[in-house]
């Protein structure tokens, strides 16, 4: 790699800009984790990292491998049972930002991570399920979703939709009563896609340096269309780089270094 | 008011063939030495129930005393996919397993119902999923006040709830604290219940954030130091995140997880089961004592498993 930096460290890089300082943020495990504790590691020191386990305002420091780790509980502000993180600080629309990852996602913005193939119950692949995914997608006043992109992640259509994004099109979360507005941001290892403010259908505003709009055309699953004001996303910086390094070399049990 | 006993004795005495049992423990204080004493008595047909399905139960399904699972989210956290229950689903191996499934949401307020000796419980979820089409316990209910269009959850009874906590005293009442995840609610939801503990106290002082159960809300108390193991117990033990890795590799294979399952589960004896070398008395490796030494039954702890 000649740029000094892998397509995965642009990707967090990328994603942890979107989140701002003094934010409350829902934190999936995975890519979302790694890119909300990197933007606590670096320009959000304020960042409130919330984990379905119950466990607010943790500071971690290291990657956690699961949404339990007791790093989690240990840096907590505070740590509360798990009907209580749903009922009292999700579902009222307390929460800013909802950061998910996705196996497929689809140009609406609907994730699945059910199954994979068109019988539910004879799946091509049965993949882990639900978790707090719909309610994080129904509920946080934004979503912000970590995935790479590929043919197979990123389709027409979702097999199964886990967690509803914009439904069938705008006006679709209004119909169904979801609170929150959505996702706001798709940041892949190629680029960012984000919803047309009319139809609410993805479509591409950032890329990756060095990534055509034709590298990442040809690994989305449907007619990708590209906003008008397309830019090329900033590389990371150097200081951006030695923080996530150094929270991957901390934590040598995560995915991060296992990657 | 809670019986102290051995494991197997909790097991045996607690969990019958074709029993609902949910296992609870939200990442942290996973009872796995109790699930490892169910898969040892051979249990069949049971109707598991847990949020976060992981290696617990994949070691259950694998085993084959699965019949139905009731869940929200089966993966192995932060390595990817659960094999044996993936065997399971896609091939029917070792036997089919029906599947209910909801989000945590919807299990923790399933709970909640339950704990509460409600029918059903309400929220804001589901609205727009293809979660709903697939069960009969997801329904719309509108607000009796506002008109509103929300989504009820039937409540959750199981048979019997199984947790892990950290300690408990003399008289069977139980403590826990860190992530306490749903296992307040899980015991209140159930007909009858079973804690191991890492120690067993005199009696238990207060600590800030802890979870008590009153040893009248619990059926059997067993002495099972470790028995979170891969999981952990907050002040005691840590989450042995290279297990969670190993197991991927493990399990991928049937005869590999055949093999481990005779030789890390039905190879073992349940008072043997602490994996980070804690002897059977409780006693640490560094020979620090854990709790006090309860008075065991050899006769029953080693032999009455079969």
């Amino acid at each position: 790699m000649t740029a000094g930096y892998t397509a995965d460290e642009m990707m967090a890089v990328t994603a942890s800009r979107a989140l701002r300082d003094g934010m409350t943020c829902f934190v999936g495990i995975g890519l979302p984790s790694e890119a909300a504790n990197l933007a606590q590691a670096t320009h959000a020191p304020k960042l409130v990292l919330i984990y379905e386990s119950g466990t607010i305002g943790a500071k971690p420091g290291a990657l956690p491998l699961s949404i339990g780790d007791g790093i989690l509980a240990e840096t907590a502000d505070t740590v509360v049972s798990v009907p209580e993180i749903f009922n009292y600080w999700l579902q009222p629309g307390r929460i800013d930002v909802g950061f998910l990852s996705a196996a497929q996602i689809d140009k609406f913005g609907n994730i699945n991570t059910t199954v994979i193939g068109q019988n539910y119950a004879e799946p091509k692949v049965r993949l882990p399920g639900a978790g707090g995914a719909p309610e994080i997608a129904a509920s946080c006043r934004e979503v912000i979703v970590v995935v790479r992109q590929s043919q197979r992640a990123f389709v027409e259509k979702v097999d199964f939709v886990t967690s509803v994004g914009f439904g069938d099109g705008a006006g679709c979360r209004e119909r169904l009563g979801l609170t929150g507005a959505g996702p706001r941001k798709i940041v892949t290892d190629l680029g960012v896609l984000e919803p047309d403010p009319a139809t609410f259908e993805l479509t591409l505003t950032g890329v990756c340096p060095g990534v055509s709009v034709k590298d990442v055309k040809a690994v989305t699953g449907w007619d990708l269309s590209i906003a008008a004001g397309l830019r090329e996303l900033p590389p990371p910086t150097a200081a951006e780089l030695a923080a996530l390094r150094a929270l991957r070399a901390a934590t040598p049990a995560s995915e991060g270094a296992n990657r | 008011m809670a019986e102290i006993v051995s494991l197997a004795e909790a097991v045996a005495l607690a969990i019958r063939d074709g029993d609902t049992v949910a296992m609870e423990g939200f990442t942290h204080l996973i009872p796995h030495a109790a699930g490892h004493e169910v898969i040892r008595q051979r249990r069949r047909d049971l109707t598991l129930v847990r949020m976060t399905p992981d290696v617990i139960y994949d070691q259950l399904i694998g085993a084959g005393c699965a019949r139905k699972l009731v869940f929200s989210w089966g993966g192995n956290p932060g390595v990817g996919s659960l094999h044996r229950f993936r065997d399971a689903v896609q091939n029917s191996w070792p036997r089919p397993l029906e599947l209910e499934e909801h989000s945590h949401a919807g299990m923790a307020n399933r709970y909640v119902a339950g704990a509460s000796g409600l029918p059903f419980a309400i929220l804001r979820g589901y609205s727009g999923t293809s979660l709903a089409a697939h069960t009969p316990n997801i329904a719309e209910i509108s607000c009796p006040f506002t008109g509103e269009t929300l989504t009820a959850v039937a409540a959750l009874r199981p048979d019997v709830t199984v947790i892990h906590a950290q300690r408990a005293d003399l008289a069977g009442n139980v403590q826990f604290w860190g992530i306490t995840g749903v296992q307040k609610e899980a015991v209140l939801a159930a007909r009858q219940s079973v804690v191991t503990v890492e120690e067993i106290v005199e009696a238990i002082d207060p600590r800030p954030g802890a979870v008590v159960l009153p040893s009248w809300t619990v059926g059997y108390v067993a002495l099972a130091p470790g028995g979170a193991h891969p999981s952990y117990a907050l002040g005691y033990s840590s989450r042995d995140n290279d297990f969670y890795i190993a197991w991927d590799a493990i399990s991928k294979d049937r005869d590999r997880f055949s093999r481990w399952l005779d030789e890390h589960v039905h190879g073992m004896a349940p008072d043997r089961m602490a994996p980070d070398g804690t002897a059977p008395d409780g006693t640490a490796p560094d020979g620090t004592a854990r709790g006090p030494a309860l008075p065991h039954d050899p006769a029953l702890t080693g032999g009455g498993a079969q």
